[in-house]
Parts: C-alpha cells; sequence; structure tokens
C-alpha cells in the first residue's frame, strides 16, 4: 500500500516535509493553459466535511513544465501528475510531454468546471495512444453507473482507478440563506465521503480488479483498512492534511502491524455483498 | 519552522467583547508579528487561522472575537484541555521601519501587542465599534482611541510608515492614504501552509495564496 496525497490537498513546493512523509506526491490537476480558479469566497466548512470551488487553479501545462516539474523533481519523492482539460485531445497532449514520472492520473471528474465534453473512456483512449506511463482514470462517485464507467475506461486502456472525487454540495450563510461560496456550489470532501468512497472502491474493484488508489474522508489508519478491505491497493490523503500535515506518520503509526495484503478485498467475501 | 504540537489552554479571560485565549508554549516559535497559527477548534472539521496577540517565554496568547462556531469553541475552552496548534505560518511585518505607526481595527487589533513589544516603543491608534469593545485597548496602554462613528484614519498622521490590520474597507482607506503601507489582510483557510488554494486573494491582479504570499501585503 502507497500512501499519496490527493489531488489538490497539498503543494509539495510550499511543504516539502510533508511530500517527503508520503510515496509519492500527486500534483494538482494541470490543465493546457493557466488557471487562477473561481473567485473567492471558495472554501466553506459544513458539519461533516468541507466544500471547496478552487476551480483548478493551476500555471498551465507549459510552465508547470518548464518551472514546477523541475523543482518537484529536486525533492526526490515519485511523481503522480494530475492531467485536467475539456476535451480529449486537451488530456493527450499533456500526456504525450510527460515523461519519467511515477504515474498520470486523468482528472475525469472535477465538479467545479464545467464538465469535458468527451466521454471518460474517449479520454482515456486518446491518452493511452500517447503514453506508455502508468494511467489512472479518476472517477466521481456520482455517475448512475459506476461500474459501466470502470468497465469502460479499463477497456479503454486505463492501467488503474482513482476513487473518489468530491461530490457536488452547497452551504448557506446561516442568517441571510446566500450561499457561501461565490460559485454557489462546491466540492464536497472529508469525513462524509469515506461511505461513498468505501462503495465506489467496492464497487470498481468487482467490475475491473484493476489497481484502486482510493480516497474520501481517510482521517485514520482504521479508514485506510476500511479501504484496502473494499479493493483499494494505494491511499490518498486529502482535507486531513489541512487540519493534520502530519497525518502521514500519524496514519502509518495507526495502521501499525496490521497485514494490509491479508485484508485486501476482505469486503469482497461475504456472498450477501453485491457490488 | 513552523511545529504542530499539541498545548494546554493555561488561560482564558475577556478583555471587553473580546477573549484572550493562553497556551503553554512548548516547543512553538512565537515568530514575527503579523505571522499567525492555525488552532484546533473542537468539534469542527478545519482548524482555524489567528494572529499572535503576546508572546512570553512561556505562553502564547491569542485574542479573539467569537463570530461563528469554530472561534465560539475556542472561546468555550477551559483551563487544562488541550488542542493542536500549528505555526508560526506566512508572512508576518518587516520591523525595519524608522517611524512605525500601529492601526487597528477592531479584532485586528490582535497583532498589534506582539509588534509593539518587538518594535520597542511605538505609536498606535486604534478604531473600535462601541466602548464595550475599545476595552481590549487595555492590552496596547499608549494607543490612542476612536470610537465609532469616528474612525481610525482620522487620526493616521501622514510623515509615519504604516503597520496595519483591520477590517477591508478600513485596510484599503489606510491603502489609499498612505503608500507602502505593511497591511495585515483575512481571507477563509482551511490550511494555512499552502495546500487548499482556498485563501486566494488579488495581489497586483492576480490571485495568490494569502498564506503564503501575505498575510501582510505592501500597500502598492
Ligand atoms: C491570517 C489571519 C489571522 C487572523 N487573526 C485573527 C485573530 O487574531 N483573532 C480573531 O478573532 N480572528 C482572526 N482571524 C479571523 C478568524 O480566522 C475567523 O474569524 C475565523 O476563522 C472564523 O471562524 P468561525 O467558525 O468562528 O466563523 P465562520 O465565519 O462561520 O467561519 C466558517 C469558516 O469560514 C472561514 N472564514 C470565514 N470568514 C473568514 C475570515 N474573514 N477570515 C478567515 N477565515 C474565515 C473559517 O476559517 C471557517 O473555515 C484571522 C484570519 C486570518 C486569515
Ligand atoms: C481544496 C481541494 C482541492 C481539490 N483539487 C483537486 C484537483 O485539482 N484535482 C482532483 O482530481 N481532485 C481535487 N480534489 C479532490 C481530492 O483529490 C479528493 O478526491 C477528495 O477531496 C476526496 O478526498 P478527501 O475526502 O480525503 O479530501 C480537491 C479537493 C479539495 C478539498
Ligand atoms: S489556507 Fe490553504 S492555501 Fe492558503
Amino acid at each position: 500500500m502507497r500512501l499519496l496525497n490527493a489531488s489538490g490537498c497539498l503543494d509539495a513546493l510550499t511543504a516539502p516535509g510533508v511530500a517527503r512523509s508520503l510515496d509519492g506526491f500527486v500534483t494538482k490537476t494541470i490543465t493546457p493553459l493557466p488557471r487562477e480558479g473561481n473567485a473567492p469566497p471558495r472554501i466553506a466548512e459544513t458539519a461533516y466535511g468541507m466544500l471547496n470551488a478552487i476551480g483548478l487553479a493551476n500555471p498551465g501545462r507549459e510552465r508547470f513544465l518548464a518551472e514546477a516539474l523541475p523543482q518537484l523533481r529536486e525533492l526526490g519523492v515519485p511523481l503522480w501528475i494530475s492531467v485536467g482539460g475539456f476535451v480529449a485531445a486537451d488530456y493527450a497532449e499533456t500526456c504525450a510531454a510527460l515523461e519519467d514520472v511515477e504515474a498520470l492520473e486523468l482528472n475525469l471528474s472535477c465538479p467545479n468546471v464545467d464538465e469535458a465534453a468527451d466521454s471518460a473512456a474517449e479520454i482515456v483512449a486518446a491518452c493511452r495512444a500517447v503514453t506508455a506511463l502508468p494511467l489512472y482514470a479518476k472517477l466521481s462517485a456520482a455517475h448512475p453507473d459506476l461500474s459501466e464507467v470502470a468497465r469502460a475506461v479499463a477497456a479503454a486502456g486505463a492501467d488503474g482507478l482513482s476513487l473518489v472525487n468530491t461530490l457536488r454540495g452547497m452551504a448557506l450563510h446561516p442568517r441571510t440563506h446566500e450561499p457561501v461560496l461565490a460559485r454557489g456550489q462546491g466540492g464536497l470532501s472529508g469525513p462524509s465521503l469515506k461511505p461513498v468512497a468505501l462503495a465506489a472502491v467496492h464497487t470498481c474493484y468487482a467490475a475491473t480488479k484493476l489497481p484502486i488508489v482510493g480516497m474520501g474522508g481517510v482521517a485514520a489508519g482504521r479508514d485506510v483498512v476500511d479501504l484496502v478491505a473494499c479493493g483499494a491497493r494505494d491511499v490518498a490523503l486529502g482535507t486531513i492534511l489541512f487540519s493534520d500535515p502530519d497525518a502521514p506518520t500519524r496514519v502509518r503509526v495507526e495502521i501499525g502491524d496490521a497485514d494490509l495484503d491479508e485484508v485486501f478485498g476482505t469486503a469482497h467475501e461475504s456472498a450477501a455483498v453485491h457490488a | 519552522m513552523p511545529r504542530r504540537e499539541r498545548r494546554s489552554v493555561t488561560g482564558v479571560e475577556r478583555v471587553g467583547a473580546y477573549t484572550l485565549l493562553r497556551l503553554d508554549r512548548g516547543g512553538l516559535e512565537p515568530g514575527v508579528p503579523g505571522q499567525f497559527f492555525m488552532l484546533e477548534a473542537p468539534g469542527r472539521l478545519l482548524p482555524r487561522a489567528l494572529s499572535l496577540c503576546q508572546a512570553s517565554p512561556g505562553e502564547l496568547a491569542f485574542l479573539l472575537d467569537a463570530v461563528g462556531p469554530g472561534t465560539e469553541a475556542l472561546c468555550a475552552l477551559e483551563p487544562g484541555e488541550r488542542i493542536h496548534v500549528f505555526g508560526p505560518l506566512g508572512n508576518g511585518f518587516r520591523l525595519d521601519v524608522e517611524r512605525p505607526l500601529l492601526v487597528g481595527g477592531g479584532i485586528g487589533m490582535a497583532p498589534l501587542p506582539y509588534l509593539a513589544t518587538r518594535l520597542g516603543r511605538a505609536p498606535a491608534v486604534l478604531g473600535f465599534r462601541s466602548e464595550r469593545h475599545a476595552e481590549a485597548a487595555a492590552l496596547l496602554p499608549d494607543a490612542e482611541v476612536v470610537v465609532e462613528p469616528r474612525l481610525v484614519t482620522e487620526l493616521i498622521d501622514p510623515g509615519y510608515e504604516v503597520l496595519a490590520c483591520g477590517p477591508e474597507p478600513m485596510l484599503h482607506a489606510v491603502a489609499a492614504m498612505c503608500p507602502g503601507a505593511q497591511l495585515a489582510w483575512e481571507a477563509p483557510m482551511a490550511c494555512g501552509y499552502g495546500a487548499c488554494y482556498g485563501c486566494a486573494v488579488d495581489v497586483d491582479g492576480e490571485l495568490k495564496r494569502l498564506c503564503v504570499e501575505g498575510p501582510v501585503l505592501e500597500a502598492a
């Protein structure tokens, strides 16, 4: 089990010590052109999670390749590059420009920008055609038939899946009842996502047997063990890093000597469980 | 270097309309005035950003305005309870100023007591919305104080180098009067260390992370 950060939840260049405490660093999603992101306020706290509408703020492909990537390589941490875009060609051009990294994660599921025009499978196929690097398809749990999407991206050549991205949510000011986020709605992350993540990993493992990076509401060692039991090979920490930058080290201590190979997939053993 | 430690509450005192929360310092550095700490707010998912108000060899103290669930939970702490504290974070005030004038509006006075200590003696002007809020001026004994409808900007004498913290309209007014002033801004923050991109503010026409570039920024 590799412990990673969830995309958009850590900047290895401002917090290199936190990045080095992980088995791999996943970048914020890189799009072809620079994006400032959405207008502030773009985060809000709710009872069991937080909302974000960052809107894929990133320096864009060219500046990422020229400036950030060389600095990231110096950290000596395996790099996962999160790739985004609006049509399949956007994703494929970025994938084609990358080499010597651990893996590419295709963000097919950001709730804070308008939907990509091409289907998840079309995007994966376009990327598969231009790179031999491991390709992980990051999906949203909001799809009505998640196992079908998982099978489609597997058939298109994905090597693995990243599950889950945030779910769309909204928060209102207690007195004015206006949306807290300037964009109105945002992506829900944190503790309330954990049951959603367990179900999504369970469903997609049963549907494809692909390696899965599980994430969503992981805050403690117990959450890692649960995701592994549902079929996650690797696990990513997101929102917990905001309140606890020491979480990677703490979570490893909490996992202790639990045998994760033994735990892997055990949630599938009961015949009563349906995907 | 910022550190994250679990520290004990050593005191919780009312100061007019505000609350002064004292924590034992442990291995935490106080940092530069204007830097901030992320304090665990019991029962809440995300920590809250607070400027250091006072530092002594054994304690760090924060001045709080209870405006919502997080600051209310912090004000309800009792001596002996323990919370995680992470800091110091961000960029504080430059202290190499020849004729400093400290300007504070409301809870924006929070970083000024520690700033005044580090600068040696510096004149200060404070504005508050009521007499009860103005009782917090006791933390900065030599300050000149006004209460609304009078505004603190009336007390700013040109020719000083201004170091200010307060509500946004006050900071915009100070920026317009005093080019080069050092202003401590606020934004909603989830992490305080550059991880979430939630704290974006407009700096010279570009959205930047306030916790990384600020919170103290120089007025254009
Ligand atoms: C660098 C910095 C230093 C600060 N220093 C102090 C201080 O010394 N004393 C003090 O009383 N307050 C200070 N604040 C403001 C304080 O962090 C907010 O009032 C507090 O986070 C509000 O949380 P809440 O749950 O009580 O209220 P709510 O407004 O309900 O907050 C809910 C969420 O919104 C965020 N949020 C909303 N508005 C703001 C805002 N204007 N600034 C920051 N976060 C916001 C909170 O972090 C929280 O996640 C500072 C803010 C920053 C950024
Ligand atoms: C502030 C914030 C920014 C995010 N940015 C991205 C992003 O750029 N790309 C992406 O694929 N996912 C992004 N995510 C989603 C996370 O990677 C992760 O899928 C989600 O937050 C669930 O994990 P968590 O509950 O542990 O946070 C972001 C999440 C948050 C909270
Ligand atoms: S508060 Fe998270 S990036 Fe600034």
